[in-house]
């Protein structure tokens, strides 16, 4: 359950309410991926379930009208918070027209799309980071107000570009808020084998700028260390890291068995946690998600996933030959 | 016209087109105060200022990384690679993003970036100061790669890069950069990416090279002259995309090809253009494709008599021709 007192945080009820709707629309999305999946509809998902309070927290402090955000292939509640829609969402799970992530082009879960301000982004883990301080630089350089977001996972964080990255931002003081989904597993290996210091925030402190690491099951915390970083970003304060420590409910990918390094009193465990459940427990508390609002939102969820998977599953795929345009501009 | 040297024009091309597009920037590592460890940014901070040459941490990765970064949201950055032994930090960052940025997005994303990166042996640079590490990039749809030789095409194909927009890697020859003087227009030009150029007609063997061995070539092409063996020099300029035309026109011309390249034989340009001529030509030709390249060995010893061993110079490259043309 929340800490925070919404109110404190300059929220208001609708504005919570929303916040609650996207992390319960990225869960109900992820859940019908893997029924698509297990049909044999679908090649491949790789999921957001447990980290929906991280992401949704965070880019609800951003200004998507002038921010850049580069994301994580597990960010799907960043993406439905800066305007995709489940249509999108759908169209990438099925890979076809229509999907503005990658045209077909990758898996789920590899976000982009210009006209959403999200950097397009790749396999090769934390290969954003360097990308976001670009557009950090860019924002600098033109003086214009906008923030650079990007995320990856604590495993990711080993990754020589994280370094690089934070370091690079640091020099500059650039508007950059790096963000860590600690949740607890590189795929199979968890954070023991990982980090020699489990609190990937403390690095900050080695670049010069401040690190915080968060509840990241606490969709409220998350939104309030972010705005704060937005802030110090917009002020020309510079970057900040933020960890969010949280739980991955699932396996990796459709392609994963999680059975093989972790025990299911565990994952039962982390599910009493489950950011959604305790969210909505906090927002019943407060007298915001009455019973009537809930079951309207329940099912204007459960509408939209259920039209755009019918959507995306009835739209034709791209010609074979469309592989080969796009490599160089085309005049 | 004026005489200028390689790198002259490398920093004329930088000037006028920051002049000329307040969006193009220049990021890497001693490329302000310093003016860049061969100088080929002398004078631009003066000009330009700190926001806009910017001395970079030492930090490859993120040199390129950023420069992604900066130039999918309109910028256009001219990263600098302070040699290209170094650019391998930054592989990752080119051909998995860079290069396939526009692709996975169906140029919903774009990245007109320039990266320039001095290479090449005959310095006394050792096995890292010394590589020539195009046919690592050579195989990656989504980039260019421009290998330029004269003064002249240095200033038309840097502008070009510059304001192409796709990333192009822009390999300039160190040997080059005071060695080699030529005539350079003071007007704005540029010269299309993947088109090769003629630098000497002739009708016994034809050379296909590019950058310090394009000199090297013409050298050897004079004193043959004198026995008698006339030598077709085509400098291809750039070396992705390939001017097949150029390439085939030139096979056909005297049927006796000879491929040169400082790079090492074995997976090197070379094949790719001997493959070329074979798959297009191979009826036209009067003697099997010569390649003549550096030694498949790890890198250029620093021993002096080792490196001269190592590199290709005109008398080597006479006797390829002559054992050509004699065939």
């Amino acid at each position: 359950m929340s800490k925070h007192d919404y109110k404190e945080l300059g929220l208001t009820e609708e504005q919570v309410l929303n916040m609650y709707y996207f992390m319960l629309l990225a869960r109900k999305l992820d859940e019908r991926f893997w029924l698509l999946n297990r049909a044999g509809k679908i090649p491949f998902v790789i999921s957001c379930q447990g980290q929906e309070a991280a992401q949704v927290g965070a880019t609800f402090a951003l200004d998507k009208t002038i921010d850049y955000i580069a994301p994580y292939y597990r960010d799907l509640g960043c993406v439905l918070v800066f305007g995709q829609t489940p249509t999108d969402i759908m169209m990438s799970a099925f890979a076809k027209p229509g999907d503005p992530n990658s045209h077909g082009r990758q898996m789920p879960g590899h976000f982009g799309g210009r006209k959403y301000r999200i950097l397009s982004g790749s396999s090769p883990v934390t290969t954003q980071f360097p990308h976001a301080v670009g557009a950090a630089l860019a924002a600098k350089m033109r003086g214009e107000k906008s923030v650079a977001y990007t995320s990856t996972g604590e495993g990711s964080s080993n990754q020589g570009d994280f370094h690089e990255a934070a370091n690079f931002a640091a020099v500059h003081k650039l508007p950059v808020i790096f963000y860590v989904e600690n949740n607890g597993y590189a795929i199979s290996v968890p954070l023991d084998k990982q980090l020699g210091n489990h609190n990937t925030a403390d690095r900050a402190v080695g670049y010069g700028f401040p690190g915080h690491s968060i509840d990241g099951n606490d969709v409220l915390e998350c939104y309030k260390y972010t705005k704060e970083a937005a802030e110090r970003a917009r002020n020309g304060e510079g970057p900040t890291l933020i960890e969010a420590r949280t739980y991955r409910l699932v396996p990796h990918s459709s392609d994963d068995d999680d059975r093989a390094y972790r025990s299911r009193e565990e994952v039962e465990a982390a599910k009493q946690k489950d950011p959604i459940l305790t969210f909505a427990q906090y927002l019943r508390d407060k007298g915001v998600l009455t019973p009537e609002k809930e079951q309207e939102m329940n099912d204007s969820i459960a509408k939209a996933v259920n039209e755009a998977t019918d959507e995306a599953e009835k739209a034709p795929f791209f010609d074979p030959e469309d592989a080969l345009t796009h490599v160089y501009e085309e005049r | 016209m004026a005489i200028k040297s390689y790198i002259e024009a490398v920093t004329d091309a930088l000037r006028e087109e920051m002049e000329r597009d307040e969006s193009i920037f220049i990021l890497g590592e001693d490329v302000g105060v310093r003016g860049g460890v061969f100088r080929a940014t002398a004078g631009l901070i003066e000009k330009f200022g700190e926001e806009r040459v910017i001395d970079s941490p030492l930090s490859e990765s993120a040199i390129v990384g950023v420069s992604i970064g900066a130039a999918m949201v309109g910028m256009r950055p001219v990263a600098e690679m302070q040699f290209a032994d170094f650019i391998f930090p930054a592989y990752n960052q080119i051909v998995s993003e860079a290069a396939r940025i526009r692709y996975r997005t169906k140029s919903d994303w774009t990245v007109p970036m320039t990266i320039r990166a001095p290479y090449g042996g005959g310095i006394h640079g050792g096995l890292y100061h010394s590589q020539s590490v195009e046919a690592l990039f050579h195989h990656v749809p989504g980039i260019k790669i421009v290998m330029p030789s004269t003064p002249y095409d240095v200033k038309g194909l840097l502008k070009a890069a510059i304001r192409d927009n796709d990333p192009v890697l822009f390999f300039e020859h160190k040997r080059c950069y005071r060695l080699i003087k030529g005539e350079v227009p003071d007007e704005d030009y540029t010269i299309e990416i993947g088109k090769g150029d003629v630098k000497r007609e002739g009708t016994d063997v034809t050379v296909i090279t590019y950058g310090l061995m394009v000199h090297y070539t013409l050298e050897a092409a004079e004193v043959l002259e004198k026995e008698g063996i006339s030598t077709h020099v085509i400098d291809l300029r750039s070396i992705k995309p390939l001017d097949k035309e150029l390439i085939i026109e030139g096979a056909k011309k005297t049927g006796k090809v000879l491929i040169v390249h400082e790079d090492g034989k074995f997976g090197g340009v070379g094949g790719e253009i001997s493959a070329i001529i074979a798959e297009e030509a191979l009826f036209d030709l009067d003697a099997p494709i010569q390649r003549l390249a550096g030694p498949d060995v790890p890198g250029m010893p620093y021993s002096p008599p080792q490196e001269k061993f190592y590199m290709l110079n005109p008398t080597k490259i006479a006797d390829a021709i002559r054992k050509l043309a004699e065939f």
